[in-house]
């Protein structure tokens, strides 16, 4: 659990530069520019080999910074659930680089690719994915488990966590016993337990009505003032509304990269989320 | 990650399903419990005829005097052994104390104990005891025939050299007799004739129908003085040195008497008796019994396992995404190996704990007519055995389960 993560030294040409003069370029730089949260460079994903090969990724290159709140937009077969894969540590490019907090992913081995997964990176997914027959506070603590936390402590952060979704009353229901955009709090208060660099939702509102939906996005928006890194993928228009930044995916390309607010900035339906006005 | 939290995790994946946790352990169980009870019933009914056969005396050979007994006693002149002359008759012979001393040349023999046996009534003031065994030979009989005390000593070559009227009783005839109180250094009246007691034997217990403590014993010479005169020995019992050299002593023993009373196989007024000889043909039975009975109980176990290693495959293909999610929030594969393999083990071990309970109940009845013996290895073997049919049974669906990529566990429907 505890094996030391290889930074990432390297770099490509573009960067190779002294370390003295990035941080020096930062220093004078707002506090906004730091080492960005994720980086893929050309990344290629490639199915298959031969003649049955396809390609999802055809060399996709993003940079997502701290504090920035993003979605990535494409139909089904884009790529963009192979970019979350990537993105995710649930899968490795098969050329380019991914970054994570200046983590060069491709030289880890699955051991380690589990600890980054579980110290960087917070899951949300569509399908809620909670461990069946394991109460809420359970499945929140259980990252805390992976990462060695002792049981007081484990079940201290857990609560705190499930507080800040709004379900501190519900801490001992099994998933079955809640609904599903209940479920899916207690995903993004699993997701979050952990402090992780980057909290990464997979349509994470396709499975819920719109009055759940908004709640969740709201969810979001307040995580993100607070400080969280989110990238959220999905295909809703409504969904990527909330987003500072909007890429858009297409055939394994990215075709479209909108800036909406800087990352420093508040989430752009925040303040109507607070003021309740937000359409259902 | 702490072995106690994956321990917690094993415990929840099993009781998620427990009525599949249970017909898996009841494999494992069946499986332990009939290697324990079968190896006991083998074992068993090996050591009750072990039992049997060597309360006769293992190593111990009876020669017995067979036409010759005809003549008894009472036709022999009492002149006949008196000094030792053998007088050479061309019908079947007396066995003779030098027929005795003979045999004790023959290699293997440990002790020959000449031996005359009568009917006697033993009485001590208004109390008698008829109908005992009264046994005259050698000291050496006591062992010969596993004898042991429990009260005072044997008598001695000495005494039986100078024909003294001393007397060992058995269990039966003392407490007839004596009550509770010590008899030994008491004295006896044996068919009016006094005896001084100078032993007690332990109890053997009843062998057939005749008790084998309402006996008695007292020096050969005192015996034929006293009592039956000097005809023929009624048997001559030999110890050999050990088990396995009883049948060499019979091969001797026969030619040595064939030699001395003139005669061939086929009109010998002997017979020569040994337990040993049956004892080696019911121990290897036995022991080809309980091995038979304890590979039956272990292919029931290998079956066990191989009912865990099925099952587990099942629960692995089960909770293949809850396998990607685990991974996902990041438990390494070591983690999910160790999970899956305790799981396993868990199983194979609880099985085994309920699976030596029921041998050693099951160990408490008489089965088909055995009273089983626990073989004492049999319990940490067949719970050891389990336990590691858990790790091997259980290690290829759990190696499948960490080595699973969690980009297609969590895809998995």
């Amino acid at each position: 659990m505890t094996r030391p993560l290889p930074r990432h030294e390297a770099g490509p040409p573009a960067e190779a530069q002294p370390e003295a003069q990035s941080e020096a370029q930062s220093e004078a730089q707002s506090q906004a520019q730091p080492e960005p949260v994720i980086r893929l460079v050309s990344v290629v994903k490639t199915y298959g080999t031969g003649e049955a090969a396809v390609q999802a990724l055809r060399g996709v290159s993003l940079e997502v910074a701290e504090r920035d709140y993003v979605a990535i937009m494409g139909a089904s077969g884009s790529g963009k659930s192979t970019m979350m894969n990537i993105i995710g540590c649930l899968d490795v490019p098969s050329e380019g680089q991914f970054l994570i907090d200046g983590i060069d992913t491709s030289v880890l081995d699955e051991q380690q690719l589990a600890t980054v997964r579980n110290r960087k990176l917070g899951f949300v997914f569509q399908a809620f994915n909670l461990i069946p027959r394991m109460t809420a506070l359970g499945n929140v603590e259980l990252p805390l488990s992976y990462a060695g936390l002792r049981g007081a402590e484990r079940r201290l952060r857990a609560e705190a966590a499930l507080q800040l979704v709004g379900l501190g009353q519900r801490l001992q229901a099994q998933p079955q016993q809640l609904s599903g955009g209940q479920q899916q709090r207690v995903a993004v208060a699993r997701a979050l337990v952990t402090a992780p660099s980057l909290i990464l939702a997979d349509e994470p509102t396709g499975n819920l009505d719109t009055r759940a939906s908004a709640d969740l996005m709201n969810v979001f928006d307040r995580l993100n003032a607070a400080g969280r890194t989110i990238v959220l993928i999905t295909h809703e228009a409504d969904v990527a509304a909330h987003a500072k930044r909007v890429i858009g995916v297409q055939d394994g390309h990215i075709v479209a990269d909108r800036r909406v607010a800087e990352p420093s900035a508040n989430p752009p339906l925040l303040r109507r989320a607070v003021d309740g006005t937000v359409r259902p | 990650m702490s072995p106690g939290q994956i321990f917690r995790f094993a415990l929840a994946g099993l009781a998620a399903n427990k009525l599949r946790s249970a017909l898996t352990t009841l494999g494992i169980l069946i499986g332990v419990g009939s290697v324990i009870l079968l190896v006991a019933v083998g074992n068993g009914s090996s050591q009750s005829v072990q039992n049997a056969i060597s309360s006769l005396g293992a190593s111990s050979i009876t020669v017995l005097h067979t036409e010759g007994s005809a003549a008894g006693p009472a036709a022999a002149a009492p002149t006949a052994a008196a000094a030792g002359g053998s007088t050479a008759f061309a019908e079947p012979q007396n066995l003779t104390v030098q027929d005795a001393q003979a045999l004790t040349q023959a290699s293997g023999v440990s002790s020959v104990s000449p031996v005359v046996s009568t009917s006697e009534t033993l009485s001590l003031g208004g109390t008698s005891d008829s109908g005992v065994s009264l046994t005259g030979t050698y000291p050496s009989y006591f062992p010969a025939e596993n004898d042991t005390l429990s009260k005072g000593s044997y008598f001695t070559s000495q005494e039986v050299n100078t024909a003294r009227n001393v007397v060992v009783l058995g269990s039966e005839a003392a407490t007839d007799l004596f009550g509770t109180a010590n008899p030994v250094g008491q004295s006896v009246l044996v068919a009016g004739i006094p005896f001084t007691v100078t032993g007690v034997l332990a109890t053997k217990g009843s062998s057939g129908l005749t008790s084998a403590d309402n006996t008695a014993a007292a020096p050969l010479t005192t015996v034929q003085d006293e009592l039956t005169g000097f005809g023929s020995l009624d048997d001559v019992v030999v110890l050999a040195k050990s088990a396995s050299q009883v049948s060499a002593v019979e091969g001797e023993i026969t030619s040595i008497l064939d030699l001395r009373h003139h005669e061939t196989a086929a009109d010998a007024d002997f017979d020569v008796l040994s337990a040993s000889t049956l004892l080696s043909t019911a121990s290897s039975t036995a022991h080809t019994f309980t091995v038979l009975l304890g590979a039956v109980a272990a292919i029931s176990l290998l079956v066990g396992g191989i009912g865990i290693t099925n099952i587990m495959l099942v629960t692995v293909t089960e909770r293949t995404r809850e396998i990607g999610i685990r991974k996902a929030i990041g438990a390494t594969p070591g983690v999910i190996l160790a999970q899956f393999l305790t799981e396993a083990t868990l199983l194979s071990m609880i099985g085994g704990a309920l699976g030596v309970l029921g041998g050693v109940i099951g160990t408490r009845f008489m089965i088909v007519g055995v009273k089983p013996v626990i073989v004492p290895f049999s319990i940490p073997l067949a719970f050891g055995v389990s336990a590691l049919i858990g790790l091997f049974f259980g290690g290829f669906p759990a190696n499948r389960a960490a080595n699973m990529r969690p980009a297609d566990a969590l895809r998995y429907e």
